[in-house]
C-alpha cells in the first residue's frame, strides 16, 4: 500500500483516512497519498460494476491506480449468502501505486454477509460505510450472525457510518416508476455517488456512461443517474459534511503519453494479436471456455476486421490441436486455457514440439489442483509448464508481471515461437488477468517487425533443414510447389525427415532439440535487477503477479535503508544466462511465489542455490506487509 | 518456334512416395491406397493443394504414403488439426483419415463435431472392427462376442454403426465403400472430394491379421452382386446376380425390405429410386445389415450446406470491409486520457 511508501511515513496510521490525523484540513478535507477502498455486497448488487465506474474517474482524474475484483465461482448464488459476496479493491493515489493494497482504508457494505466476509481485513480505524437497510434479520441470518454486528461492540475498532441506503435510494427514484427490483438495483450507483463527493470526484462521466449503457431504457438510465446525484447530494448536506471525512488525492506524476486502463487478459490479447502482425502472419486461436482464460477468446473473436480467426472447439484438445493445425498451415497457432484445460493439451503440446511448429500456449493459472478454486489466483503451474510432458519435451515458458505487462510479453512469445520453431507457453494468472492498471498506451510503430520467411526452394529440402545458428527448421507451408513432406509425432530422421526408429538418431535429435531451446538464452535479454543492485545481503526473487506487491515491500526496506534488491523474472525457461551469477552475488535469495515452491525447485535444481522459500496458496495474492516480514525476519539484526 | 512441354498424363504414380509401406501383406489398407490415388488423379488433385490429416493405428500410417503434404497427429484428433488447416487455408484440399478405434472411440466426440460444423473435409473412415496396430484388441464396431485378448470371453459392448453416427451427427455427405472394389472406391471418394463441406466415406476394410474374412458374407467375390448394392442417385435400388433384388418400402413396418421382381406380382414399379438428399431414406438405407440385407455402398446422402470454413471467412471479410483494422487506434478504444 503506497501510503505506507510516502516519504513522511512515521506510523501505520499517520497518513491514513484517521479523520483527526494531521493532514486533516480547515475544511475538512483530508489530503492523502494513496487509498484503499473496497467495495463488497451481493453478487446482484453490481459491486464490479461499481467498482470499475469508480477506477474510471479515478483515473481520468489523474491517480495512479490498481484494481482487483474479487468475485464468487458461482454465477448466481443465493442472495445475501457469504459465498454471494462480490468485491471489488482498488488502491489509488498520487504515488505509484502497484498493488491493489493490503488493507482496505474504507469499506463500503451493502449486507450483512459482505460485512463479515470482509471485516477481518479492513484496516484498524478503517471507515466502514455500511447500508443500515440491509442489515434485518433475515439477511443477518443469512450471513450466520447471531446477533447484529451494528448493536454490538464488534465493529468498535472501526469508524461506523450505518445509513439507510435501501430507503434513500428508493425515494430518489420513486418518480422514475421502477418496479421495487429495478428500484433497488440503483443502490450501487448511490453509494457511488457518495463515495465520488467523498474523494471530490466529477460525476459526469459516469452519467455519461450510464445514459450510453441503458440508451434503450431511458427511464432506467434516469433513476441510476437520480440514485448517484442522491448519494451525492446526501454527502454535501452540511450536516453530513461535518460528520463524514472528505479526501484529496492528488494528481499522480506520469510521463506524458495517451494513458488507459488496462486488464491483464486484454493486454495479452493485445500484445498478441501485435506479435503477429508483426511476424505477418494470420492469428488463429482455437480455445475451450474456462475460468479465468474465456476473456481472451473474447476479446479475440471480437477482432475479425484485424483478420483474427477464432475457432471455439469443442472441448480443450481440439483447441490446441486446430491450433497445431493451423501454425502447419502456414498460420500463427494459439490456444488459451487455464491450469485444467493445460494439462488436457499436454500430448497436443508434444507433437508441436516434436513436429516443431509454432505455437502460443497461454496458461491463465488458477488455484489448483483439479477444478480448485477457479476464481482466485495461485501460481501453480509452473512444473506444469516447464516439465509437464512425456519424454524430453522442452518449450519457452514465459510469464506475466503485472495487468499492462502482457503486451510485451504477447509479442516476445510469438518472436520467439516463429524464430525457433517452438511453442511458448505464456504463464499469466487470475489476479493479473481481472486486476486493472494504468497504461501509457505503447505505438505499435515503435517495435521492430520480425517477418517470417517461408522456406521456398525445393533443391535440397526436407522438413528438418535447421537453421545453423537458431537450430530451427524451415517452416514450408502447404501450397507451396515442390515442398510437399509429411510430418508427425513418431521420431524423425535427423538428416531426411523421414520416420526413424534408429537409435543414435533418436540421441541426436533429442539432442537438438533441447540445444535449440537452451540456444534461446542466448537471445533474451540478461536478467535485470528492479530495484537495487547486483551484489548485497538479500534479493527478493519473483515472477508473475507477485511483482506489485513484492516491488513495494522491497521499496520500503530499502527506503528504511535495508541493502535489499527486487530481480523479477519474465523469462522461465530458459533461464536467463546471467541468473545465476546475479542470484549468487546476494548472502539471501527468497524465492516468493504463490505456490509450496515451483520456481524455488526451479533454481536450486538448476544453480543448486540455497534459496529461502516464502509460499502462501490462500487463493488470494501477497500482501506488501507479508514479503516485508520476510525480508525482516530474514535479515535478522535489521540493518 | 515455341517448344511445347511435354504433357505428362496424370497418374496414379504421382501420388507415391518413397517411403516403404509398412502395412501388413494382404491389408485392406493397400487397394484403399489405390483408391484414393486413383480419385487424386481423376480429380485433377494438385500434389502442392492436397494435405492428408491422420491420427494414430494402421490406417494413419496412410499420409506418409501419399507425396501431398501430411500430418500424422495424436489418437483420435485428427479433426482438430484439419479443421485449423482449413481454417487458416480454406484452398486447400484436406483430407483426414481414421479408423474405427482413432475416430470413434478415443475420437468420437471430435468427429462428431466436424460433421456437425460441416468442415469442408473428405473424412476416411477405415473400419475393420479392431484395433490392428495395438494388436487386436475390440473395437466401437467390433460384433458382440468377439474373442479378443481384452475380451476373453466375448465382447459384450453393443456396436455402432458409423454411417448412422454421421448421419446423426449432422454429416451432409455420407457414403461406404469397400477395400475390394477399388473403382467404386475411388469414385465414391471423387464424390466425397467434390462436396462442400464434410464428407463422411465408411470403408468396410480387412485386417488380415487380427479381423480376418470379418467382411467376408459380403465382399466374397463369387457372393458379391448378390450381397452389395452399389446406389445411384435416382436410380432404382437393385442389386443381384439377375439384378432382380430390389429395396422395396413397407408402409405398415415404416421399414425397407428386400423383395424379388417377378416374385409375389412385384414388379420393377415397387423398387424405391435411391434419393441421396433424403436424410430419412439415409437413416433406414445405414441401418440396413447383412446378411438380411445387401451391405449399401455408394454415396447414402448428399444434401450440401455451406462449409463451416467458409462462413467463417465470410464473417471475417464482412468484418474486415465493415472496419479498419487499425492497430494503435484498437489499443486506444474506450477511455483514455493525455498527460502532458
Ligand atoms: S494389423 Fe491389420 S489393419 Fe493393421 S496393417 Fe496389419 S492387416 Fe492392416
Amino acid at each position: 500500500m503506497s501510503r505506507q511508501t510516502s516519504p513522511d511515513v512515521n506510523g501505520p496510521d499517520v497518513n491514513g483516512p484517521d479523520r483527526n490525523g494531521p493532514d486533516r484540513k480547515g475544511n475538512g478535507v483530508q489530503e492523502l497519498d494513496s487509498v484503499v477502498v473496497r467495495f463488497a455486497g451481493d453478487s446482484g448488487d453490481g459491486m464490479q460494476l461499481t467498482g470499475t465506474q469508480f477506477s474510471v474517474v479515478t483515473a481520468l482524474e489523474g491517480s495512479d491506480l490498481s484494481t482487483f475484483p474479487d468475485f464468487p465461482a458461482e454465477i448466481r448464488a443465493p442472495v445475501g449468502t457469504t459465498f454471494g459476496v462480490s468485491a471489488f479493491q482498488i488502491n489509488f493515489g498520487s504515488v505509484e501505486v502497484s498493488t491493489a493494497g493490503d488493507e482496505p482504508d474504507v469499506l463500503v457494505v451493502m449486507n450483512p454477509a459482505a460485512l463479515k466476509v470482509n471485516i477481518s481485513n479492513l484496516r484498524k480505524g478503517g471507515l466502514i460505510i455500511l447500508d443500515e437497510g440491509a442489515f434485518n434479520a433475515k439477511n443477518l441470518k443469512k450471513a450466520g450472525y447471531i446477533t447484529n454486528p451494528l448493536n454490538d461492540d464488534s465493529l468498535s475498532k472501526f469508524d461506523v457510518r450505518r445509513m439507510d441506503i435501501t430507503r434513500m435510494t428508493v425515494e430518489a427514484v420513486k418518480q422514475y416508476g421502477l418496479g421495487n427490483k429495478d428500484s433497488l438495483r440503483c443502490k450501487n450507483m448511490w453509494t457511488l455517488g457518495l463515495l465520488m463527493w467523498m474523494f471530490g470526484r466529477k460525476r459526469q462521466p459516469i452519467i455519461d456512461s450510464l445514459t450510453q449503457k441503458f440508451a434503450k431504457v431511458p427511464e432506467v438510465a434516469r433513476a441510476n443517474v437520480a440514485a448517484l446525484n442522491a448519494g451525492h447530494a446526501f454527502g454535501e448536506t452540511a450536516e453530513m459534511s461535518s460528520n463524514l471525512r472528505r479526501y484529496q488525492i492528488n494528481k499522480y506524476e506520469e510521463s506524458p503519453g495517451t494513458y488507459r486502463t488496462v486488464n491483464g487478459n486484454q493486454s495479452l490479447a493485445w500484445g498478441l494479436l501485435g506479435g503477429s502482425r508483426l511476424a505477418g502472419l494470420t492469428l488463429m486461436l482455437g480455445s475451450y471456455p474456462i475460468t479465468p482464460a474465456s476473456p481472451l477468446l473474447h476479446i479475440l473473436s471480437g477482432l475479425k476486421e484485424f483478420g483474427v480467426i477464432t475457432f471455439q472447439a469443442e472441448d480443450e484438445i481440439a483447441a490446441i490441436c486446430s491450433a497445431i493445425g493451423a501454425s502447419f498451415a502456414g498460420g500463427l497457432g494459439m490456444t488459451t486455457s487455464s491450469g485444467p484445460g493445460i494439462a488436457l493439451k499436454t500430448e497436443a503440446i508434444g507433437l508441436a514440439i516434436t513436429t516443431e511448429l509454432p505455437l502460443i500456449i497461454v496458461d491463465i493459472q488458477r488455484a489448483g489442483p483439479s477444478t480448485g478454486l477457479p476464481t482466485k489466483t495461485e501460481q501453480s503451474d509452473l512444473y506444469q509448464a516447464v516439465w509437464g510432458r512425456n519424454g524430453d519435451a522442452p518449450i519457452v515458458v514465459l510469464s506475466v508481471s503485472n495487468s499492462t505487462d502482457g503486451f510485451e510479453v504477447g509479442i516476445e512469445a510469438v518472436r520467439l515461437a516463429t524464430k525457433y520453431m517452438t511453442p511458448v507457453m505464456i504463464l499469466s494468472d487470475g489476479y493479473i488477468a481481472n486486476a486493472s492498471e494504468q497504461w501509457k498506451i505503447p505505438d505499435i510503430n515503435d517495435y521492430a517487425p520480425f517477418p517470417v520467411k517461408f522456406h521456398q526452394d525445393p533443391e535440397g529440402f526436407q522438413p528438418f533443414l535447421r537453421d545453423p545458428d537458431t537450430l530451427a527448421r524451415v517452416w514450408a507451408k502447404p501450397g507451396t510447389p515442390g515442398l510437399m513432406h509429411r510430418i508427425g509425432g513418431i521420431e524423425k530422421d535427423y538428416d531426411s525427415g523421414h520416420i526413424s526408429y534408429d537409435a543414435a538418431n533418436h540421441q541426436r535429435m533429442t539432442d537438438v532439440r533441447k540445444a535449440k531451446i537452451d540456444n534461446i538464452a542466448g537471445d533474451i535479454p540478461l536478467q535485470d535487477v528492479s530495484q537495487g543492485a547486483p551484489g548485497g545481503r538479500l534479493v527478493v526473487v519473483g515472477w508473475g503477479s507477485t511483482y506489485g506487491a513484492i516491488h513495494q515491500a522491497v521499496k520500503r526496506a530499502r527506503k528504511d535503508g535495508q541493502d535489499v534488491a527486487h530481480v523479477h523474472l519474465r523469462h522461465i525457461w530458459p533461464l536467463p544466462r546471467n541468473l545465476e551469477e546475479l542470484l549468487t552475488s546476494y548472502d539471501t535469495v527468497i524465492v516468493a511465489e504463490m505456490n509450496v515452491g515451483q520456481l524455488n525447485t526451479l533454481l536450486r535444481s538448476q544453480y543448486l542455490l540455497n534459496t529461502v522459500l516464502m509460499s502462501k496458496v490462500s487463493g488470494q495474492p501477497f500482501k506488501i506487509a507479508e514479503i516485508a516480514e520476510e525480508i525482516t525476519r530474514n535479515l535478522g539484526d535489521g540493518k | 518456334m515455341t517448344t511445347q512441354p511435354e504433357i505428362k498424363k496424370p497418374s496414379p504414380k504421382d501420388f507415391e512416395t518413397d517411403q516403404e509401406v509398412r502395412w501388413c501383406p494382404g491389408c485392406g489398407d493397400y487397394a484403399i491406397l489405390k483408391a484414393v490415388q486413383m480419385a487424386l488423379v481423376n480429380s485433377g488433385s494438385k500434389p502442392e493443394n492436397t494435405v492428408f490429416v491422420s491420427g494414430i493405428g494402421c490406417s494413419s500410417r496412410f499420409p506418409y504414403y501419399v507425396s501431398t503434404y501430411g500430418f500424422h497427429t495424436i489418437h483420435g484428433r485428427a479433426p482438430g488439426f484439419a479443421t485449423g488447416i482449413k481454417l487458416v487455408n480454406p484452398d486447400l484440399d484436406v483430407w483426414l483419415v481414421t479408423g474405427d478405434g482413432d475416430g470413434l472411440s478415443i475420437g468420437g466426440n471430435h468427429m462428431l463435431h466436424a460433421l456437425r460444423r460441416n468442415v469442408d473435409l473428405q473424412i476416411m473412415l477405415f473400419n475393420n472392427e479392431i484395433y490392428g496396430l495395438t494388436k487386436g484388441q475390440y473395437s466401437p464396431t467390433s460384433r458382440p462376442g468377439l474373442k479378443t485378448p481384452s475380451t476373453p470371453l466375448g465382447s459384450v459392448d453393443a456396436p455402432l454403426s458409423p454411417c448412422v453416427f454421421a448421419l446423426g451427427a449432422g454429416a451432409r455427405f455420407v457414403a461406404r465403400g469397400i477395400d475390394t472394389s477399388i473403382k467404386e472406391l475411388s469414385s465414391t471418394l471423387l464424390r466425397a472430394r467434390e462436396h462442400k463441406g464434410a464428407s463422411f466415406v465408411e470403408i468396410f476394410q480387412n485386417c488380415i491379421v487380427y479381423n480376418d474374412k470379418v467382411f467376408e458374407e459380403f465382399t466374397g467375390k463369387k457372393r458379391a452382386k448378390d450381397t452389395q448394392l452399389h446406389l445411384r442417385h435416382g436410380e432404382k435400388m437393385i442389386f443381384g446376380k439377375e439384378v432382380t433384388k430390389g429395396l422395396r418400402f413397407n408402409p405398415q413396418k415404416i421399414a425397407l425390405e428386400v423383395v424379388t421382381v417377378g416374385e409375389n406380382a412385384i414388379t420393377e414399379d415397387d423398387i424405391l429410386v435411391h434419393d441421396e438428399q433424403n436424410r430419412h431414406l439415409a437413416f433406414m438405407l445405414c441401418e440396413l445389415e447383412p446378411p438380411e440385407f445387401p451391405a449399401i455402398c455408394g454415396v447414402i446422402y448428399c444434401h450440401p450446406a455451406e462449409s463451416y470454413d467458409q462462413s467463417v471467412h465470410d464473417q471475417i471479410d464482412q468484418a474486415k470491409q465493415a472496419g479498419k483494422a487499425d492497430f494503435n487506434a484498437l489499443l486506444r478504444t474506450g477511455r483514455t486520457w493525455v498527460v502532458t
